[in-house]
C-alpha cells in the first residue's frame, strides 16, 4: 500500500466544539507530508486525534491497513507510531539519559543509533546526565526529537518543532530532519515556517476550519503564490 | 409568590407537596409537634437548611469545595455565647456579638478567598481542612475566651428565656413561653435568610456565578472578573453560615467546640448537600430536614432492628442505632454517582 | 552549535538545611541536652511514621491527579487488623524473646498490609475509577469512601478503644549515662528509614520508578511513548495504601492504643506534610514529615498551648516560601 496513513470523514468533537469537521488526507509511505494551516484551523487537534489522546467522534483512520480510530494512545504508539507534541513533552526532572532510555521501549539503547542521533544533535552528548528542565528551548527539541526516533519508527507526528528557535538552529533541524528522511520512516509534519516545510515537504495537506481544502505535492503549491494566498491568506514566503 | 421564590420554582409538584409540608411542619412546629424534643428537632432544622444552603451557594453553584465552613457557624454562635457570658445578657450584647461575628467573619471570608483563586481545587480544600482544625484548636485553647472543652452556657434576654411566659393562659394547649419566642426567631430568621439565598442565586450575579463554575477561562473572556465573583460568593455564603450560627446559639443557649466546629457537622453538611441535590438551594432543605429527624428517630427505628437481630452475627451490629451513619454515608457514595443532583434533581426528573 | 550559557544546577539543598537548623534552634531553647535528644529521637521517630504514611498520598496523587481523602481509613484497618492478629499471639509478643516478638509482629504487619492493600485495589477500580478527572466528585466520593470505611470499622471490631501493648523486647530504652532512647522510637526510624530508601531505590533505579516518575510531569507523554500507565497507577495506589496499613500499626504500637478515629486524627498531620512537601514529591514528604515531627515535639515541650497549632503555622511559614511546597513537581 503505498499510504501508511489515510484519514477519512475524521470528526472530533471537544465538549461543545466540533474541531474536526470531516477531515481527509492520506500520508504516502516514505515521504515528508506537510500540514499548513491558519491557527486554529485544527492542525494539532488533528495529530492528538491520530495518536488518540483525543477520541475521533466519527471517521476512520488508516494506518497500514487497519483502523486506528478507536485505539488508546498506548496502542498507537506501539503499532509505531513516534509524537512530538507542541509542548514538546519533555520530562523536566529526567535525566536527558533517562528521557531517552524511556522511550527505547525495547530495552537498553542502542549504542549504534544513539552515535547516529548525537551527530546531529551533539548536545545531548554534552548534557547526558543533566535534568532534561535544564536545557534550552531548542536543545529541548532536540531532545523531544531525539525521543521520538531513538528506536526505529514507521510514523512520526511532529507538532511545529521550529517554534521559537533561532534560525541557526531552525537551518540545523533541516539538516537533521534531511538525514531522518534516508532512513525507512515516514513523517507528518504540522508547520507554521513554510521555509522549513518547503526544504522538507514532499506532499502539503492545507486545513481551514476543521477541513482539509487542499492537498497536492509541495513543489506545486510553493510555485503557486496565487493559490497560496488563497489557501493561507498570504504568501506563504512571509511566513516565517 | 414570583417574588417571594425569585422564580426559582420546585418545578416538581411532589417537590412542592414536600416542601409545602415541611414549610408548615416548622411554622406550627410548636403546636402540632409539642414536647421539648421534637422542638429542638424543629430548630435545629431550621438552623441546618440555612447552614447547608449557604454551603450549597458556595460547593452547588460557585463550584468551590471547602471544609472551613463550620468555621463560620462556630464564629456566629461563638459570637453569641461570648457577648452574652462577658458582656451580660442583653439585646445589646447580643446585637454587638453578632455584629462582631458578621464583620470577622466576612474579612476571613475575603482572605480564605483570595487563597481560593492562587491554588487549585485540590490544594484549597485540603488547606481549608488545616485552617479549620485549626480554628477549632484555638476554640479549645483559648479557655479564658471560649470556655475551652466545656464551651459556654450563658442566659438570654428575659423575652427568650424559657420561664417567661408571655400568655397566662396555653393557646391551643401550648405555653406560650420565651421558648417558643426563640423558635419563631430561629424559624423566621431562617426563613428570610434562606429567600434572600434564593434570590441570590438567582439573581444575575448568581447565573454569572454558574457560568464561572462551568467555565472559569471563558467567564473571564467575556469580561467578569472571577475573582471579584468568587470572593463575592466566599463572603455571602459565610455570612449566612454565621448567621445560622447566631440563631443556634440563641436557640441552645450553649456553645462548645463540639456543636458547631467539629470536622463531624462539616462532614454531616457535605452528606445533606449532596444527598439533597448540590446547586438547587431547596436541596438543602430536603436534605437537612431528612438528616436531622433520622439523626433523631432514625436511630429508635434502628434500635428496634438491632434488638431482633440479636443472636445473628454482624447484623445487629450493622443495624446499630450507632451506625446510622454508615447507611447514610452509603447512601452518598451512591448519590455521588448515580443521582448527582441529588433528590431534588431527581424529583425534577433530571438525570 | 553549543549552549554554554547553561546554568549547572545544584541540588535544592535549602530544605534539607531546615532539618538541622530546626535541631539547632531546639538545643538552644531546650536547657538540658539529655531531654533534647529524648525529643529529637521522639520527633524523628513520629516524623518517620508520618512518612510511612503519606508518601502512598502524595505519590498517588502526583501520578494520578486523585487526593484520596480516604486514605485515613487503610491507617486504621492497618492498625486493627494487626491488633487482630497479635491479641491472640500476645503469649508471643510479651515473651522476652527478640525472635518470639518477631514471629508475632512480623505476621501481623504482613497482614494489615495485605488488606490494606487489598482494599486499596477495590476502592481504586471500584471508588475512585469512575470519577478520574472529576475532582470535586472525586473529593465527595473519598470522603463518603471514609464514612463507609469508618463506620464498618465499628461495624466489624466494635466502637471501643483496644489497648495494644508493645512487644516485651521493644520496650524501655538505651541508657547513655543521662540520656534515655526509647527501643521502639529507634526501630521507628530504622523502618522510615528502609521504606524511604527502598523507595528512592525503587523511584531512581528501575524502570518502572522512571515510568513513575516520568508519569508524574505529565502521564499524556507517557502513554504516547506507548505504556499502559493506567496499570501502574493502580500497582501505586495499592502499594500507598500497604504502607498506609503498616503506618498504621507502628502508629498503633507506638500509641498502645487503637481506635476508628485514630487514621482521622493523624490525616490533618499527613496533609500537612505533603502540603509542606510539595505534592508528588516523596522526597519533600520526607523533609516535611521530620519537620513536622521535630517541630511536635519542641513545641509540645516548649509550649504546649500551641502545640497542637504550631504544626498549621510552620505549614503558613512555608507556603509562604514557597507556595507550592518544599519540592514542587514541575507538572505540565
Amino acid at each position: 500500500m503505498s499510504n501508511l496513513l489515510a484519514l477519512a470523514g475524521v470528526n472530533t468533537h471537544i465538549g461543545h466544539y466540533h474541531i474536526l469537521q470531516g477531515v481527509d488526507f492520506v500520508v504516502p509511505r516514505g515521504g515528508l507530508t506537510v500540514l499548513l494551516g491558519r491557527n486554529g484551523a485544527g492542525k494539532t487537534t488533528c495529530l492528538r486525534t491520530i495518536m488518540g489522546l483525543w477520541k475521533a467522534s466519527a471517521g476512520r483512520i488508516e494506518f497500514d491497513g487497519s483502523d486506528i480510530a478507536r485505539r488508546s494512545t498506548p496502542a498507537v504508539a506501539q503499532l509505531g507510531i513516534g509524537y512530538v507534541p507542541e509542548s514538546m513533552g519533555i520530562f523536566a526532572g529526567l535525566a536527558v539519559r533517562e528521557n531517552l532510555a524511556l522511550a527505547a521501549r525495547s530495552g537498553p539503547l542502542d549504542a549504534q543509533r544513539l552515535e547516529w542521533i548525537f551527530g546531529f544533535f551533539p548536545a545531548l552528548k554534552k548534557f547526558w546526565n543533566l535534568p532534561a528542565g535544564h536545557l534550552s528551548g531548542g536543545q529541548k527539541q532536540m531532545l523531544a526529537i531525539a525521543r521520538a526516533i531513538i528506536e526505529p519508527r514507521k510514523l512520526l507526528l511532529i507538532d511545529e518543532p521550529t517554534k521559537g528557535l533561532a534560525p541557526a538552529i531552525i537551518a540545523h533541524m533541516v539538516e537533521a530532519f534531511r538525514e531522518l528522511k534516508r532512513t525507512d520512516t515516514t513523517i507528518l509534519l504540522v508547520e507554521q515556517n513554510f521555509n522549513f516545510a518547503r526544504a522538507l515537504g514532499d506532499t502539503v495537506a492545507v486545513m481551514d476550519s476543521g477541513r482539509v481544502v487542499h492537498t497536492g505535492s509541495m513543489t506545486t503549491l510553493a510555485e503557486d503564490q496565487a493559490e497560496q494566498q488563497k489557501l493561507l491568506g498570504l504568501s506563504l514566503d512571509l511566513h516565517q | 409568590m414570583q417574588r417571594l421564590l425569585s422564580g426559582d420554582y420546585p418545578r416538581s409538584r411532589v417537590l412542592s407537596i414536600v416542601l409545602v409540608l415541611i414549610l408548615a411542619g416548622l411554622a406550627l412546629a410548636p403546636f402540632v409537634f409539642p414536647g421539648t424534643r421534637s422542638l429542638n428537632v424543629a430548630a435545629k432544622i431550621c438552623v441546618f437548611i440555612l447552614l447547608v444552603a449557604s454551603y450549597d451557594l458556595l460547593l452547588g453553584y460557585a463550584g468551590i469545595v471547602s471544609f472551613a465552613h463550620t468555621m463560620f457557624f462556630g464564629l456566629g454562635a461563638y459570637g453569641i455565647g461570648i457577648a452574652a457570658t462577658r458582656l451580660g445578657p442583653t439585646w445589646s450584647s447580643l446585637v454587638a456579638g453578632s455584629l462582631a461575628a458578621l464583620a470577622f467573619s466576612a474579612l476571613l471570608s475575603l482572605l480564605i478567598g483570595l487563597l481560593s483563586l492562587r491554588v487549585k481545587t485540590i490544594f484549597f480544600a485540603m488547606i481549608t481542612l488545616a485552617v479549620a482544625s485549626f480554628f477549632a484548636i484555638l476554640a479549645s485553647q483559648l479557655s479564658w475566651l471560649t470556655g475551652g472543652e466545656d464551651g459556654l452556657t450563658y442566659k438570654l434576654p428575659e423575652l427568650l428565656l424559657p420561664g417567661t411566659k408571655l400568655l397566662e393562659a396555653p393557646l391551643l394547649g401550648v405555653e406560650i413561653s420565651g421558648r417558643i419566642v426563640s423558635y419563631y426567631i430561629v424559624f423566621f430568621g431562617a426563613a428570610c435568610l434562606f429567600l434572600a439565598l434564593l434570590r441570590v442565586v438567582n439573581s444575575p450575579f448568581g447565573r454569572v456565578l454558574q457560568a464561572i463554575r462551568e467555565n472559569d477561562f471563558r467567564a473571564e473572556a467575556i469580561g467578569y472578573r472571577s475573582v471579584v465573583y468568587r470572593s463575592a460568593a466566599n463572603c455571602l455564603s459565610a455570612l449566612a453560615a454565621t448567621a445560622a450560627g447566631i440563631l443556634y446559639a440563641l436557640w441552645l443557649r450553649y456553645v462548645g467546640p463540639d456543636t458547631t466546629l467539629s470536622l463531624d457537622i462539616m462532614i454531616d453538611i457535605l452528606l445533606m448537600v449532596v444527598i439533597g441535590g448540590m446547586g438547587t438551594l431547596y436541596g438543602a432543605v430536603i436534605g437537612a430536614t431528612l438528616f436531622v429527624i433520622a439523626q433523631n428517630y432514625l436511630q429508635d427505628l434502628m434500635k428496634l432492628a438491632s434488638d431482633a437481630a440479636a443472636g445473628i452475627p454482624l447484623l445487629p451490629n450493622l443495624v446499630h442505632p450507632d451506625r446510622w451513619l454508615l447507611w447514610l454515608g452509603i447512601l452518598f457514595v451512591l448519590s455521588v454517582y448515580h443521582f448527582p443532583t441529588g433528590i431534588v434533581g431527581r424529583l425534577r426528573g433530571k438525570k | 552549535m553549543s549552549d554554554d550559557a547553561l546554568r549547572v544546577p545544584r541540588i535544592d539543598r535549602i530544605p534539607l538545611a531546615l532539618i538541622p537548623a530546626i535541631a539547632l534552634l531546639a538545643l538552644a531553647l531546650i536547657p538540658s541536652l539529655p531531654t533534647w535528644v529524648t525529643l529529637t529521637v521522639a520527633g524523628l521517630a513520629m516524623g518517620m511514621m508520618i512518612f510511612i504514611m503519606a508518601s502512598g498520598l502524595t505519590l498517588v496523587f502526583g501520578l494520578m491527579d486523585v487526593m484520596n481523602f480516604a486514605h485515613g481509613a487503610f491507617i486504621t484497618i492497618g492498625a486493627f487488623v494487626a491488633t487482630s492478629v497479635l491479641i491472640p499471639l500476645a503469649g508471643w509478643t510479651q515473651a522476652d524473646s527478640l525472635w518470639m516478638n518477631l514471629a508475632a509482629i512480623l505476621p501481623a504487619i504482613l497482614a494489615a498490609m495485605a488488606v490494606a492493600g487489598a482494599l486499596g485495589l477495590v476502592f481504586e477500580r471500584v471508588i475512585i475509577m469512575p470519577v478520574y478527572g472529576q475532582h470535586l466528585k472525586q473529593i465527595l466520593i473519598t470522603m463518603g469512601g471514609l464514612i463507609v470505611a469508618e463506620q464498618s470499622i465499628h461495624v466489624i471490631w466494635g466502637p471501643d478503644i483496644i489497648p495494644l501493648p508493645k512487644p516485651a523486647t521493644l520496650r524501655g530504652s538505651f541508657i547513655f549515662g543521662d540520656i534515655a532512647i526509647e527501643k521502639y522510637r529507634v526501630v521507628a526510624v530504622i523502618v522510615g528509614l528502609a521504606v524511604f530508601a527502598a523507595m528512592f531505590l525503587l523511584l531512581n533505579r528501575t524502570r518502572i520508578g522512571l515510568l513513575i516518575r516520568a508519569g508524574v510531569e505529565d502521564s499524556e507523554m507517557v502513554e504516547s511513548l506507548g505504556y499502559r500507565i493506567r496499570r501502574v497507577f493502580v500497582g501505586v495506589f495499592v502499594a500507598g495504601s500497604a504502607l498506609a496499613g503498616l503506618g498504621g500499626v507502628m502508629w498503633a504500637l507506638y500509641q498502645e492504643t487503637v481506635s476508628s478515629a485514630m487514621g482521622m486524627q493523624v490525616m490533618i498531620l499527613i496533609f500537612i506534610v505533603i502540603i509542606i512537601g510539595g505534592l508528588g514529591s516523596v522526597g519533600g514528604c520526607f523533609i516535611g514529615a521530620l519537620l513536622v515531627g521535630l517541630v511536635a515535639n519542641y513545641v509540645g515541650f516548649l509550649a504546649p498551648k500551641i502545640a497542637l497549632g504550631s504544626n498549621i503555622l510552620l505549614m503558613v511559614l512555608i507556603l509562604l516560601w514557597r507556595p507550592q511546597g518544599l519540592y514542587p513537581v514541575a507538572k505540565r
